[in-house]
């Protein structure tokens, strides 16, 4: 049910491409520890970032070992957990990340972007 | 290695669940630093049951943290707080933290592979935050319909149960009943320490829900479908039955309150802690009777508790007043609790929760049902027979005297509470009794355990000083009672009267037959006097006229001789 809405969002937007060129990317990853899991989820977010979102995000990383009062903020229960705040409405993607082209429908990347990633 | 061995061999040690009732059935609560999966269909109680166990924890010192995925702790306090619990004191007080983990599907996109550290990062952390030895969450399967990667999650959710285990953790698993198996999503593969299954059940438009223990590894435990209440004090189980019939019995007699009954069971009264049965038709004063074991044991100083199915307690006190039984008095000191409820009110289960509750909290030495017979619509005559059985038991246990009373239809007396006859210990019947044109009520003692009983049928007189009992007359038509027995008592007198005025009548004549007889023994003895007298008197002349003929007749001899010799004249020949 939810992932044929989050696309309907998507293909709205695909009037007004532009726009999303402007925004300004805030996301969160959650871990707890470095696990290969982790690390591997922050390697692939950063990679994707790049590729797509260059100049316009940023990327906090939240180790629940560290604070673990943060994960009921986020309603975290899946590690690793990239919780897109901005732009809205709030994302949450889970797992190692592994998988893009989830991601980025996930993240509502532009599918331009995806189709360009695809050619490739 | 010798204290493996020893621990291996030790009974696995039991957390106080602190539910009335449930750590009776498992003899002693839940097991100790492990994973106790409750299941159950929605509004069985899943919830209340895992909060319950964690609250009650509290109370024993043994803190807690309650995992919600279904409701948000803003919700769930206030859906507790009508069972008494205050989750925001014990939050306060650093005795439970309560974690709400929303999973929303629409939300989360899955990208590679995950764990479910976060929520473990949670647990831990919540565990942590109050010292916690017990945990509850409440509905694991949440995640199921929030997640997709299934057998991901159920390797976490082992991981999960092992982490409780490897942290010593009590914890109480909610899940939902599946199709085909306890749980839907079978989550009983994992948790096989102990099983609960709670299920709900609608018979005559009443719902009575059940717990059943479906397994408790390394402990006994009670199989059967114990019915449970949920109400204002939290979740109570009820035991079905004892499991042995070893329950002290007493030898101290109580007075039934009616001094004829009393001296009809050898002098004394009931047997504390016995089950009396007071079966009758309509009218036959049943509730009296009921009525005066409440005043006797009030006046003793004792509590009773009166259980009425049929009438308000205002009737009742107003009914008993009318022949000078004071119940009023005795609600008003607290020594008397009537307690009325409508059999119809809820499943026969519910009742029986509703009254070890009832007797639970006011702790009387005497309980009162009436009438039983009214449950006879609540189910049928087998379950009745069971709630009963179970009911009469668990009273016995708590040294407490119970009488019943039964409404019998007129056609089959007896026949009807056969079914629960054998667990009576003294067993009145009242009849009716329908002689020229009135009813009159009397009293049998059918039976009564352990003792010298009479075996006569009594009348039961009813007046504004209450029943008194009185001896039935016999006459040569049979049983005489109410005014025939009055009438033909009078015309008796009168007879007896009549029979006593005959005799002294015939002893007058009698009397005067002798004295006529006297008279004339009299009469007859002074005539032959007479007769005596004068006929010796005859003797006496006849003998005198004899002796002067004699005297003649020598005289003249000797006249006779001297003229022979001297003469003399003629004349003196002569």
């Amino acid at each position: 049910m939810a992932i044929p809405a989050s696309r309907n969002k998507q293909t709205a937007r695909n009037s007004a491409p532009n726009l999303a060129t402007e925004e300004r990317w805030n996301l969160r990853l959650y871990v707890a520890g470095e696990t290969p899991k982790c690390v591997q989820a922050f390697e692939h977010l950063k990679r994707i970032c790049e590729e797509h979102l260059q100049g316009r995000y940023a990327i906090e990383v939240i180790d629940l070992l560290k604070n673990p009062t943060l994960a009921s903020g986020d309603q975290i229960i899946a590690i690793p957990t990239l919780v897109r705040q901005l732009p809205p409405p709030v994302k949450k993607i889970i797992g190692d990340l592994t998988n893009t082209e989830r991601v980025i429908v996930g993240l509502n990347l532009t599918p331009q972007v995806a189709a360009k990633r695809k050619s490739k | 290695m010798t204290a493996l061995s020893d621990s291996a061999s030790e009974p696995i040690s039991k957390a106080a669940s602190g539910i009335s009732g449930f750590d009776q059935i498992t003899g002693g609560g839940l097991p100790q630093g492990r994973a106790t999966l409750v299941c159950g269909g929605p509004g069985c109680g899943k919830t209340i049951f895992a909060m319950e166990f964690l609250v009650r924890g509290a109370d024993l010192g043994e803190h807690g943290v309650f995992v919600t995925f279904e409701e948000s702790v803003r919700d769930l306090s206030r859906n507790v707080a009508s069972l008494g619990f205050d989750l925001e004191r014990l939050q306060r007080e650093k005795k439970l933290a309560v974690d709400y983990v929303h999973v929303d599907p629409s939300e989360i996109e899955e990208a590679g592979g995950y764990s479910l550290d976060g929520l473990f990062v949670r647990l831990e952390h919540a565990i942590n935050a109050v010292g916690a030895k017990r945990v509850a969450i409440d509905t694991l399967e949440v995640l199921f319909t929030g997640l997709q990667d299934t057998s991901l999650l159920r390797a976490e959710i082992q991981r999960l149960f092992r982490w409780l285990k490897e942290r010593d953790l009590t914890a109480v698993i909610t899940a939902e009943a599946g199709e085909n198996s306890l749980t839907r999503q079978g989550l009983e593969e994992y948790v096989s320490d102990c099983v609960v299954v709670l299920a709900q059940k609608v018979q005559d438009q009443s719902a009575t829900r059940y717990l059943r223990v479906v397994k408790y590894r390394g402990s006994t435990h009670g199989s059967n479908e114990y019915p449970f209440l949920i109400d204002d004090t939290g979740f109570s189980v009820v035991p079905a039955t004892a499991l042995q019939l070893d329950y002290e019995v007493s030898h101290d007699r109580v007075s039934s309150g009616v001094p004829g009954l009393d001296a009809m069971l050898g002098g004394k009264g009931y047997f504390r802690t016995s089950t009396v049965l007071v079966s009758g038709t309509a009218g036959t004063g049943k509730s009296i009777l009921a009525a005066h074991l409440a005043h006797a044991t009030c006046e003793r100083g004792e509590r009773c508790l009166l259980f009425a199915f049929e009438e308000s307690p205002a009737q009742i006190e107003r009914n008993m007043h009318s022949i000078g039984l004071d119940l009023g008095k005795w609600q008003k000191s607290g020594l008397l609790q009537v307690r009325a409820t409508r059999p119809s009110l809820y499943g026969l289960e519910m009742h029986l929760v509703a009254l070890h509750k009832a007797v639970a909290a006011f702790k009387p030495r005497t309980v009162i049902l009436d009438p039983v017979s009214s449950f006879m619509s609540a189910g049928t005559p087998h379950q009745v027979k069971t709630m009963l059985v179970r009911l009469f038991d668990w009273l016995k246990t708590q040294q407490i005297t119970t009488l019943l009373t039964y409404l019998s239809s007129p056609h089959s007396r007896e026949d009807t509470v056969v079914g629960i006859s054998s667990l009576i210990d003294t067993w009145i019947e009242l009849r009716d009794m329908e002689i020229s044109g009135e009813r009159n009520r009397t009293l049998y003692l059918l039976k009564s355990r352990g003792m010298r009983h009479s075996n006569q049928v009594r009348e039961l007189l009813l007046s504004e000083q209450g029943v008194a009992l009185a001896d039935v007359y016999y006459g040569p038509d049979g049983v005489l009672i109410g005014s025939a027995k009055e009438s033909d008592q009078r015309r008796r007198r009168r007879d007896e009267a009549f029979a006593r005025e005959d005799a002294t009548r015939n002893e007058r004549l009698l009397e005067m037959k002798r004295s006529a007889l006297a008279a004339q023994i009299a009469a007859l003895q002074a005539a032959f006097a007479n007769e005596e007298e004068e006929a010796r008197l005859a003797v006496r002349e006849a003998k005198a006229r004899s002796d002067a003929a004699l005297a003649d007749r020598e005289s003249v001899s000797q006249m006779r001789t001297a003229a022979g010799n001297k003469t003399n004249n003629g004349a003196e020949v002569l």
